[in-house]
C-alpha cells in the first residue's frame, strides 16, 4: 500500500472512534436536556448547580473531549478531500489538532473552576 | 497503463456543481458537513459563551445575548446544526449497520432527518431561546 505523510491512519481506528465519540454526545445530549428540564435554570446557581456535582462534571467533561476527538476526524477528512499540497494539509492538520488541544484544556478550566 | 485504467481515465466527468441537481441523501450529507464545519468554527463561542454563562456577572450578559434577536438568531442556527448533525448521523450509522441501504428506504430516510431535525430545532430551540 502507498502510504502517504498525511494520509489517514489506514485502519479501523480513526473510523470507530469518530462513531464512538458520536454515540458518547449523543447520550450526553439527552442528559443534559433531561437536567435542563428538571431544574429550568432561571439563575446562575441553579445553572451552576447542574455542573457541580462530580458525575456531571465527568460526563460534560467528557462530551467535550468526545467533540474534539470527533471534530479533529471531520476537519481531518475535511483537509485530505479539498487540500492536495502536502505542505499546506500538514500545517493545517498540525493547525487543528493545536486549536481543539487548547480547547480542552479551556474547557477542563471552566468545569473545575466552578 | 492497463486498458482498464485508461478507460477510467476517459471516463466523462462532470464537476460543475451549478449543473448538478444533487438528489435528497445528497443534500442531506453535504448538510451534514457544512454543519460540522459550522459547529467546528463556533466552538471557541460555544466556550466562551459557556464560561461566562457559569459567572455571577457573565450570567445576564449571556441572557442578554439570548434575548438579543441576532444573538437568537445564531444560537438558533448553532441549535439546528447540532441536530441536523444528530439525526443525520445516526442515519449515517443505521447505514454502516446495512439498515436501509436500498434506494428508497434511502431517499426516505435522508427526508425523515430533514424534517425531524427542523423538529427538533423548533421544540429545544423553543424551549432553550424563550
Amino acid at each position: 500500500m502507498k502510504r502517504n505523510v498525511v494520509g489517514a491512519h489506514y485502519g479501523l481506528t480513526t473510523w470507530i472512534a469518530q462513531r464512538a465519540t458520536a454515540v458518547l454526545m449523543a447520550v450526553y445530549t439527552v442528559i443534559f436536556l433531561v437536567a435542563v428540564l428538571a431544574v429550568q435554570p432561571g439563575t446562575v446557581d441553579a445553572w451552576r448547580g447542574i455542573f457541580a456535582n462530580g458525575f456531571m462534571k465527568f460526563v460534560t467533561f467528557l462530551f467535550f473531549l468526545s467533540l474534539f476527538y470527533h471534530a479533529w476526524i471531520g476537519i481531518r477528512d475535511l483537509w485530505m478531500d479539498y487540500i492536495k499540497p502536502t505542505g499546506l494539509r500538514l500545517s493545517l492538520h498540525v493547525l487543528t489538532i493545536a486549536v481543539l488541544i487548547g480547547y480542552a484544556g479551556w474547557a477542563s478550566k471552566i468545569l473545575w473552576s466552578l | 497503463m492497463t486498458e482498464l485504467a485508461i478507460k477510467k481515465k476517459q471516463r466523462p466527468k462532470n464537476l460543475d456543481l451549478s449543473t448538478i441537481r444533487l438528489p435528497l441523501p445528497g443534500k442531506v450529507s453535504i448538510l451534514h458537513r457544512v454543519s460540522g464545519v459550522g459547529i467546528f468554527l463556533c466552538l471557541p463561542l460555544i466556550l466562551a459563551l459557556f464560561q461566562w454563562s457559569l459567572s455571577d456577572e457573565g450570567f445576564a450578559s449571556v441572557q442578554a445575548v439570548v434575548n438579543n434577536p441576532i444573538g437568537k438568531l445564531v444560537l438558533l442556527g448553532l441549535i439546528w446544526a447540532y441536530l441536523h448533525h444528530f439525526c443525520a448521523g445516526i442515519r449515517f450509522l443505521l447505514l454502516d449497520w446495512h439498515i436501509g441501504i436500498d434506494l428508497p428506504s434511502a431517499r426516505k430516510s435522508a427526508g425523515l432527518v430533514l424534517i425531524i431535525s427542523l423538529t427538533l430545532t423548533a421544540i429545544i430551540g423553543g424551549t432553550l431561546l424563550w
